[in-house]
């Protein structure tokens, strides 16, 4: 016989809470506050998007530079139909006149 | 001084454009250098911002490349809103145009996953409901109770390994395989964090976010895949705190 709806809801429910260990998870959250501006240097985890740290300005725009493969990104390194090898090509278009 | 405000933005996003019209420096000489200080600095300041809030994009491509693509996407959608922390709403359509990364088919699905990771940073906290609570309700009427859920859980669905592409780039994920995922953004505590659930995993979830009961919502997963496993899910959602009630007719 096919389980009913309310079988798998509830053997789900009871698998879900075991996976998570759930018991000891309302009790873990208390006590712990938000904090701002403690993320390690270097590790670059800025959750809360730019312009939240001060970030500054730099004197090089790349406006006018070729689309040229200065630094391979990790999109080479997947195997992915595709985004095989990167292959981003030069942009020439955009070249200063 | 005396200088037209449009004509002034104009020349902020057009590199090749001359110095708007009665901006003058101390000797009242037209300011060539001045603004191209100026103006080289808003676009770099933007991109900078772009690199912030798309860093697995910025990897994906590399810095370099993804400088270049900031400085296109800059002029070509400028903030429209004060608040730069949420500045970049357009790049995943961006992305979908831009000639040089067409065949980069994930991009702007990523783009969009990292979208959604900000936008549930700075969305409402709530308290998660106590998960136990889910199991002392009876079996029968499981079926028709409803999961409310957190304003921070975002849905990304896409036909790329979009979850397993962002944790290889941000957290030492291993090599993505292609299959199709639907992101899972929840925010357990104070960070979000991104959990990959299938096709229908995606159902279920988008399901209960449009209040759908918890049997319709499985009736709809199940109708995607007739084979699916509500249990990973689940325990996502819950281990996600992204259950903020239950309720019950």
């Amino acid at each position: 016989m096919k389980p009913t709806n309310k079988t798998i809801l509830a053997t789900a429910v009871a698998a879900a809470l075991v996976s998570v260990g759930a018991t000891g998870m309302a009790s873990a959250q208390d006590g712990k506050e938000k904090c701002f501006g403690v993320s390690m240097a270097g590790q670059n985890d800025c959750a809360a998007g730019p312009g939240t740290t001060c970030a500054g300005t730099s004197t090089v725009d790349y406006q006018g530079n070729a689309w040229k493969l200065v630094d391979a990104g990790t999109c080479e390194s997947m195997e992915l139909p595709d985004g095989r090898m990167g292959s981003l090509e030069a942009l020439d278009r955009d070249l200063p006149a | 001084m005396n200088v037209d405000q449009h004509a002034f933005r104009s020349a902020i996003l057009d590199p090749t454009a001359h110095v708007p019209d009665g901006l003058v420096d101390p000797k009242g000489r037209a300011a060539g250098k001045r603004f191209d200080v100026y103006r080289n600095n808003v676009i770099v300041s933007l991109s900078n911002a772009l690199a912030e809030a798309f860093p697995a994009i910025q990897k994906l491509l590399g810095p370099n490349n993804f400088s270049i693509l900031a400085g296109h996407f800059v002029r070509a959608h400028p903030p429209r809103s004060p608040l730069i922390a949420l500045y970049g709403d357009a790049m995943p359509a961006f992305l979908e145009t831009f000639e040089p990364v067409q065949k980069l088919g994930y991009l702007p699905d990523v783009a969009r996953l990292e979208l959604a990771l900000r936008q549930s940073y700075h969305a409402a906290d709530s308290q998660p409901v106590d998960p136990a609570l889910l199991q002392q309700i009876p079996p029968d009427r499981l079926p028709a109770a409803r999961l409310i859920l957190a304003p921070a859980m975002r849905l990304v669905a896409s036909d790329w390994p979009i979850a397993a592409i962002w944790k290889f780039n941000m957290a030492n994920g291993p090599k993505p395989a292609m299959r199709p995922e639907t992101a899972l953004v929840t925010r357990p505590e104070f960070d979000p964090g991104v959990e990959a659930l299938t096709p229908a995993g995606g159902a279920f979830v988008s399901a209960l976010a449009a209040r759908q009961t918890l049997g319709d919502a499985l009736a709809t997963a199940s109708g995607r895949d007739p084979a699916f496993d509500l249990m990973p899910t689940l325990g996502a959602l819950i281990a996600g705190g992204a259950i903020t009630a239950i309720e019950e007719e």
